[in-house]
């Protein structure tokens, strides 16, 4: 198959992407991107408020795929270890995609999460983040279940999230989240 | 009495814990994807320090970013506080954010409700 590498850039170039990746998500590779990410942000001379929420967000963002990658790692198909993502900003507003394989069999409980945390108010996921970060069980990488709860309390908006079906064992999921100033 | 210190590094922030003065600062970034590994040291200095504390502790928190999987070995650090206030050293947790940073007020907010140890939200400036 021949690439059209210009459809690409196009394409990029029209949804002002600033940065994409695909590939397997190390931990050098999330500390290399926040870097060249915060320097870009620097390059805008985004108001300190906005810069830190873009850079949060970034981060749990980027560290979810991470711990999401290490749970599946032990699975024999290489190609379910990659995954993408993007960063773009079009007009005052920042979008970072992400997505990953999931297992079919672990949908619906993302599912589940994702469309509670989307029922609740500002109000109510800061009560609910309270409430998992001192009953919660950390998992032994220290992952906890609070970045999902993090990301649509400290941009305001609900989860877009959506998942496409692969094969009969797996789906990819995408996850679409918004920070405005 | 001695003086541990671990330096930062843009995921991991420097901590400096005097156990001769009572004083344990954290400042810089959070955001290592190991967070647990990364705050262990500290709990233990804390566990051992809880059992000949000084009649004052003074804790600086100054973080400019944390992940959310810092914030629970945060509260892991916060809950050895709360427990060596209740053992007789005075405990002052001092909370710094930026002005305008109102989502590391509220971190800080939400922490104060959760430990029973008296904290001081401090305003600096940008």
């Amino acid at each position: 198959m021949m690439l059209n590498i210009y459809d690409f850039y196009d394409k990029m170039e029209r949804n002002n992407i600033m940065l994409s990746f695909k590939g397997d998500i190390t931990s050098e590779l999330l500390t290399s991107v926040l870097q060249i990410m915060e320097s870009k942000l620097d390059n805008l001379q985004e108001e300190p408020k906005i810069k830190k929420k873009v850079y949060n967000v970034l981060v749990e963002c980027l560290q979810n795929l991470y711990h999401h990658l290490d749970e599946v790692s032990t699975d024999q198909d290489e190609k379910i270890r990659s995954a993408i993502f993007m960063i773009g900003k079009i007009e005052s507003q920042y979008n970072i995609i992400t997505g990953n394989y999931i297992k079919n069999s672990s949908i619906e409980a993302l599912k589940k999460r994702l469309e509670d945390i989307n029922l609740l108010s500002k109000e109510e996921l800061k009560e609910y983040y309270k409430l998992v970060l001192s009953n919660g069980e950390m998992s032994s990488k220290g992952g906890g279940g609070l970045g999902m709860i993090d990301i649509a309390r400290k941009t305001g908006q609900k989860l877009n999230f959506n998942f496409s079906p692969v094969d009969d064992k797996y789906s990819f999921f995408s996850l679409n989240i918004k920070i405005s100033q | 009495m001695e003086k541990i210190s671990i330096e930062g590094t843009p995921k991991t922030p420097t901590i400096t814990f005097d156990t001769g003065k009572g004083f344990l600062e954290i400042k810089g970034r959070s955001i290592p994807e190991n967070s647990i590994e990364f705050y262990k040291p500290l709990v233990d200095w804390l566990e051992k320090y809880s059992t000949k504390p000084q009649s004052i502790t003074n804790v600086n928190i100054q973080l400019e970013y944390f992940n959310t999987s810092s914030s629970k070995c945060i509260l892991d650090v916060f809950k050895k506080l709360e427990a060596i206030n209740k053992g007789g050293s005075q405990v002052t947790i001092n909370w710094y954010y930026e002005e305008d940073d109102e989502d590391m007020l509220e971190a800080g907010e939400d922490y104060q409700a959760i430990i029973n140890v008296p904290f001081k939200m401090v305003q600096v400036a940008e």
